[in-house]
């Protein structure tokens, strides 16, 4: 046979961490499309408690944090390939504050629904399906969170350099998915559901 | 050359000054994919064993009508229990295993794209299997004494609500089966990722191998059923513990979109098990016909439109539901779609063999074996796809033995097929042929006589499921042969032990190459070094080992 060949791919478009990656982010596609197929299967079920058009309000900030982070994200992975550090330390920080308000919006929306309009996962459908769907993606998020923690912290602390500015982008295509999977979160839940 | 050298001394030197114990850790700590396979093969086979006890019992019960050998509690669980283990613990793991010991390999690749998480995937699934069983001495926790869920493998609402499931029974099945499908996804990533980004110089997607495209097909159709399962068990917990309504009939839930949401999964579930037949079969029947694949292009192409219309088909296992006219019709038709991507490569196998010297090895009897019983099964699916007719059939023994004959006339056959093929590359040392042709011939017509006896009940109006029958029913004498045939089953299974022990105990050296084969894996000595390929591979043609021993006449003059 031939000379050796380091991993023949290696290097190329698709290369082993995307494609690992890509292949991660389908499958929790399909996790969320049953939560998504859940919810709107049950739209207009419940016979009782709180509807959807009564207590829902569209969540323009958070929505604008959390879409608005995907650019910003964007932007870190760019400057980190570009030896520009402090820009990238800076868009990153932007990122996770931006990620970070919008659970804390989450939050302030589901201390409302809880403690003002009785809504808990176990009042109706509507309840069931609103806080699986909607939790589920903002504990993605938040697992994105930390991710990108945790990557900021190795960026003060110069362990990711610019070298690593590919791995750090494939956290953010995560980064990206939960973002796109709000903007079917919210047209389901807050626009075809009210 | 020297550095050859280096390495084998090495080798020699880390056997012989090992104990029983550096072993163990190295099995335990092992991220080398071929380790990893034989450890998924391995559990699987250990979970075969339970599987196979649970089935023996329940057809000792049913061996005379209306036996008390087995109480009806007991029953229930038996079955829910031996299907479970048999789809996720022994068909799964098995599937998983040999394309994790087989894809790099046929590759030329060094490793698995991830080896650390392949082996967090195998942990998972192992430590999912032992969840489950679990149930059988924790499940039903400050009650009491334990028992093992009992909700059937699909594990129906509103069944498995807390009124009707008490204890926690039912939730080690959800957890189980969730710990174990974080496994199997994780080894679909990986096989994906391998077969797309490792391969080495001149291995094409044209020239991949038959059974790397099929396994490409399995792990989509992985990554696409089984986060639906995950998604729909965590819907099931959530109801279970903290009172959601997902499938709670009082609060306006609905039962019947649990069965959508198994069997959106389920139906490409049975493809997961299914199309690595076929990718055994694709490699073994060539080898033993002494002829190139027919149609390679088509076999793939079938096997990409299988895994697709697989996706559109699952409600054939709800006709009795109710569902109205024109969803019958649809899942009916397209069900029907299915036997013609099948269809070819049924017609692929067979023509493969047509004209060539066939050589009767024991990989190849189970092969040929696998081809008719698949084909009948197919028949069988497609009489049940039309709806009126499934009517008149679902939940009897008819299903019952159309999905054996696919489950075990197309998959296990095909996977000891594949073992007495492989065992030589993965060990070292042949089995013996004698022995495998006991057990061919003790499985094939052990087979026969219980699952193809199963149909006449079917046709006769025995439900599945029922823990005995009443002795006028005229079910007697058919049940009674095939619970015989299981006897003649488990010798069967029994020849296949003994020349597993027989092949260590003799020691017979299998080369490289004993079946005289054409893929990569064949190139390397057996069993590999942990390095598989100490230069990696340069392919030109589909068949690279083909090309080496014929340089007169390669084969990739020809493609
Ligand atoms: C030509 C292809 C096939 C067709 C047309 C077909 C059709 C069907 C239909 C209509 C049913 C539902 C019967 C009922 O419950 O009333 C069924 C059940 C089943 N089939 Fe197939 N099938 C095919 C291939 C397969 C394959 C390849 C496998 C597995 C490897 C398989 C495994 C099963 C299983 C496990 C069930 C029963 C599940 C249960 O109720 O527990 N089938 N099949
Ligand atoms: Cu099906």
């Amino acid at each position: 046979m031939s000379e050796a060949v380091i991993q023949p791919m290696e290097g190329s478009r698709w290369n082993r961490g995307r494609v690992g990656m890509a292949c991660l982010i389908f499958g929790e596609s399909m996790f969320f499309s049953i939560f998504v197929v859940a919810y709107l299967f049950y739209v207009g079920k419940s016979d009782h408690g709180p509807q959807p058009a009564q207590v829902l309000e569209f969540p323009y900030l958070a929505t604008a944090c959390l879409l608005s982070s995907s650019i910003t994200a964007g932007y870190a992975v760019r400057s980190l390939g570009r030896f520009e550090y402090l820009r990238s330390i800076l868009s990153l920080a932007l990122t996770i504050l931006l990620g970070a308000s919008f659970i804390a919006f989450t939050g302030i929306e589901w201390y409302g629904l809880i403690y003002e309009h009785g809504l808990t996962l176990g009042t109706n459908l509507f309840g069931t399906t609103f806080y699986s769907l909607v939790g589920f993606h903002a504990a993605h998020v938040i697992i994105g969170l930390l991710m990108l923690s945790l990557i900021w912290v190795l960026l003060l602390l110069k362990h990711v350099k610019a070298e690593h500015a590919e791995r750090f982008e494939l956290v953010t295509w995560y980064w990206h998915f939960v973002d796109a999977v709000w903007i079917v979160v919210f047209t389901v839940v807050y626009i075809i559901g009210v | 050359m020297a550095a050859s050298e280096g390495l084998s001394a090495l080798n020699v030197d880390e056997t012989q000054s090992r104990s029983w114990l550096d072993h163990m850790h190295d099995w335990v700590t092992t991220v080398d994919h071929k380790k990893l396979g034989i450890l998924y093969i391995g559990s699987g086979l250990l979970f075969f064993v339970l599987g196979g006890l649970e089935a023996s019992l329940m057809r000792a019960q049913l061996a005379v009508p209306a036996n008390d050998l087995i109480d009806p509690k007991e029953f229930n669980r038996l079955f829910t229990m031996h299907g479970t283990t048999m789809v996720f613990l022994v068909g799964m793991p098995i599937v998983t295993g040999f394309g994790n010991y087989l894809i790099p390999l046929l590759i030329g690749a060094r490793d698995m794209a991830f080896p650390r998480l392949n082996a967090w995937g195998f942990w998972m699934f192992f430590f999912g299997g032992l969840v489950l069983y679990l149930s059988y001495f924790a499940s039903m926790g400050l009650y009491g004494a334990g028992t093992a869920p009992d909700v059937g493998w699909f594990a129906y609402s509103p069944l498995t609500g807390r009124a009707f499931s008490r204890g926690n029974a039912t939730d080690y099945w959800i957890l189980g089966i969730l710990l174990s499908g974080f496994g199997s996804m994780s080894g679909a990533i990986n096989m994906v990722t391998t077969s797309i980004t490792m391969r080495c110089p001149g291995m094409t997607m044209r020239r991949l191998p038959l059974f790397v495209w099929m396994m490409l097909v399995v792990s989509f159709l992985m990554l696409l059923a089984l986060p639906v399962l995950t998604a729909a068990q965590v819907m099931l917990l959530f109801d279970r513990f903290l009172g959601a309504h997902f499938f709670d009939t009082q609060a306006g839930g609905d039962a019947v979109l649990w069965q959508h949401f198994f069997w959106f999964f389920g139906h490409p579930e049975v493809y997961i098990l299914i199309i690595p037949g076929f990718a055994y079969a694709s490699e073994i029947i060539p080898v033993f016909s002494r002829k190139v694949i027919f149609g390679y292009v088509t076999m793939v192409a079938a096997s990409i439109s299988i895994g697709l219309v697989a996706l559109g088909v699952w409600a054939h296992h709800m006709f009795t539901v109710g569902m109205g006219r024109g969803l019958n019709i649809w899942f009916a038709l397209i069900t029907m779609v299915v036997g013609i991507p099948t269809g070819i490569k049924i017609f692929n196998w067979i023509a493969t063999m047509y004209g060539g010297k066939i050589r009767f090895k024991v990989p190849m009897l189970f092969s040929i074996a696998f081809i008719g019983q698949f084909l009948i099964a197919g028949l069988t699916g497609i009489m049940l796809s039309g709806a009126p007719f499934d009517w008149q059939l679902s939940d009897s023994y008819f299903v019952v033995a159309h999905f054996h004959y696919v489950l075990i006339g197309g998959l296990l056959f095909t996977v000891f097929g594949a073992c007495y093929f492989w065992f030589p590359k993965m060990f070292g040392w042949m089995m013996s042929e004698v022995i495998g042709r006991w057990h061919f011939v003790l499985f094939f017509i052990g087979f026969h006589l219980t699952f193809t006896t199963m149909h006449i009940q079917g046709l006769l109006g025995m439900p599945r499921r029922i823990y005995t029958y009443e002795p006028d029913r005229g079910w007697a004498i058919w049940n009674a042969i095939t619970s015989a045939g299981v006897a003649l089953q488990g010798l069967g299974i029994l020849c296949f032990f003994l020349a597993i022990f027989m092949a260590f105990k003799q020691k017979k050296p299998a080369g490289p190459d004993p079946w005289d084969a054409w893929t990569l894996e064949w190139t390397t000595s057996s069993p590999p070094p942990e390095y598989n390929f100490l230069t990696l591979p340069v392919v030109r043609s589909r068949r690279p080992l083909w090309d080496e021993k014929h340089p007169e006449d390669p084969d990739w003059k020809h493609e």
